[in-house]
């Protein structure tokens, strides 16, 4: 006999097998906790009690897809997120960046778009712009065009500037945007240099030769499969001696790469990558 | 009272909460064989050391900050971290997630509460103590329908009485205590041994 908990996992198996094979969007290997939290948001929200209900209507139902999906993939996040990872990559990653005549970075994950501004805020800051090449992808692609269009609301931007301080910022954040009534569009010239892209981490391939990628936030979204996939992705994608950049409280430890990497800050996760075997 | 040993126990706590906790955690000896989930409300950018750091010298049992994914020890207690939701994985590993905060709350005390109900079901334990929010109700509630426990701290005793008086007008409440029987209750129950 099964206990309600058992089945509503079985309808939540059932569902997101479903979506998988009728649309690809790969849901399966997500932390379960969470997933089940947005899941039950995004369907009680749609007027669905049961889970299984949504079976039939997501394979017919293209907007009903897209709602879900947007559900289970948004992430949200701000300007300077954590100040003291980008003190720490100012102090310790840009002079081991500074030393390659051109930079690739790769941004997993960049939700909205406003961490990976705050990167190119720092890379402007510290002289290294115009030589990097930022790729900033994301699986959502309605975040991900709000990321491209770069227009926030100021209240958001406001309560940043601190962050942005606390980061050891050279100005101030309002340097960086036009303000118009309660809107706040990021200067054309921090785009420059970055491409947004859709990418999916649970199956899509690698970036190659990259120097820098930062992923925050995202892997503990994952199960511990989909985690040690990802950042076996992401060390062929580094070249040696380059740096992985995660949240502030996700680790290396106990996963398929400790091996592979050494801290280079403890605190702030920020890992590089060994050199030779 | 026979309730089995139970196989966490999971607390939250807002307004006046590390004041409570200061108080509840010296009650657990070394070795106390549950693992103990905190989530305490607080400010996402504070300066100075953590609280659950400060809260580290009033206790036995090691205290400290959830890691993503880390596997849940029994003796330990682990906190939220600011900014993140804590919830409990069905492998009996923590997970964190950075969705939108609840009650204007990230971490929120419903999260854990509810994600740690559907792993551990009628084996935890939910504590509610201060507070000035109504986080937490909707959690006890569902710990509550899965028959676990949850303890209330009686209002006339919490510094911040709104939130526990929430919980209690909700229905969401088995027992109402003040801080000092929430403490002899939590330590007599890890003293249980398994059926």
């Amino acid at each position: 006999m099964k206990s309600e908990a058992e089945i509503e996992n079985l309808e939540i198996r059932l569902l997101l097998e479903t979506i998988f094979l009728r649309y690809g969007y790969d849901f399966r290997q997500y932390a379960q906790a969470s997933l089940k939290r947005r899941m039950r948001q995004c369907l009680s929200e749609c007027g669905i009690t049961l889970i299984s209900e949504a079976i039939p209507k997501v394979i017919h139902d293209r907007t009903f897809l897209n709602r879900l999906v947007h559900a289970l993939s948004v992430t949200v996040t701000h300007f300077f997120r954590d100040p003291l990872c980008y003190r720490a990559l100012r102090k310790q990653v840009i002079p081991l960046l500074a030393t390659y005549p051109f930079v690739t970075i790769w941004h997993a994950g960049c939700a909205t778009g406003e961490e990976v501004y705050s990167l190119a805020i720092l890379l402007r800051e510290e002289g290294l712009y115009e030589r990097v090449r930022i790729f900033a992808t994301d699986i959502n692609d309605h975040s991900l065009q709000i990321a491209k269009e770069g227009i926030y609301n100021i209240n958001s931007m406001i309560e940043s500037s601190q962050g942005y301080l606390d980061s050891a910022g050279k100005g101030a954040l309002s340097d960086y945007y036009h303000s118009r009534y309660d809107l706040a569009r990021i200067h054309a010239a921090l785009k420059e240099n970055i491409v947004f892209a859709a990418h999916n981490l649970a199956t899509d391939h690698v970036f190659s030769e990259t120097h820098l990628i930062f992923c925050r936030n995202v892997l503990i979204y994952f199960n511990k499969e989909l985690t040690n996939r990802v950042l076996l992705l992401f060390e062929k994608s580094l070249v040696a001696g380059g740096i992985l950049c995660l949240g502030s409280h996700e680790s290396l430890s106990f996963t398929a790469v400790e091996n592979r990497f050494i801290p280079i800050s403890r605190d702030q996760r920020i890992y590089q990558q060994k050199v030779g075997p | 009272m026979t309730f089995p040993r139970p196989r966490a126990i999971v607390i939250g706590a807002s307004a006046g909460g590390f004041q409570a906790l200061r108080t509840l955690f010296p009650v657990f000896p070394e070795g106390f064989p549950v693992p103990i989930l905190v989530v305490q409300h607080q400010p996402t950018h504070g300066s100075g050391p953590r609280g659950c750091s400060l809260l580290a010298l009033h206790c036995r049992l090691p205290v400290r900050e959830a890691m993503d994914k880390e596997p849940i020890q029994s003796g330990h207690i682990v906190f939220a971290p600011p900014g993140y939701h804590l919830l409990v994985e069905p492998d009996f590993t923590l997970a964190l997630s950075t969705d939108p905060a609840i009650h204007h709350s990230r971490p929120a005390i419903d999260v854990l509460f509810e994600t740690a109900s559907d792993v551990y079901q009628a084996g935890l334990i939910g504590v509610l103590l201060t507070g000035a929010s109504q986080d937490g109700t909707a959690g006890l509630q569902k710990i509550r329908q899965r028959r676990g426990m949850t303890l209330v701290q009686d209002p006339q005793s919490a510094e911040s009485p709104f939130m526990p008086r929430y919980a209690i007008a909700h229905g969401a409440a088995d027992q109402v205590l003040p801080l000092s029987a929430i403490a002899l209750t939590l330590k007599q129950l890890g003293n249980v041994q398994h059926e």
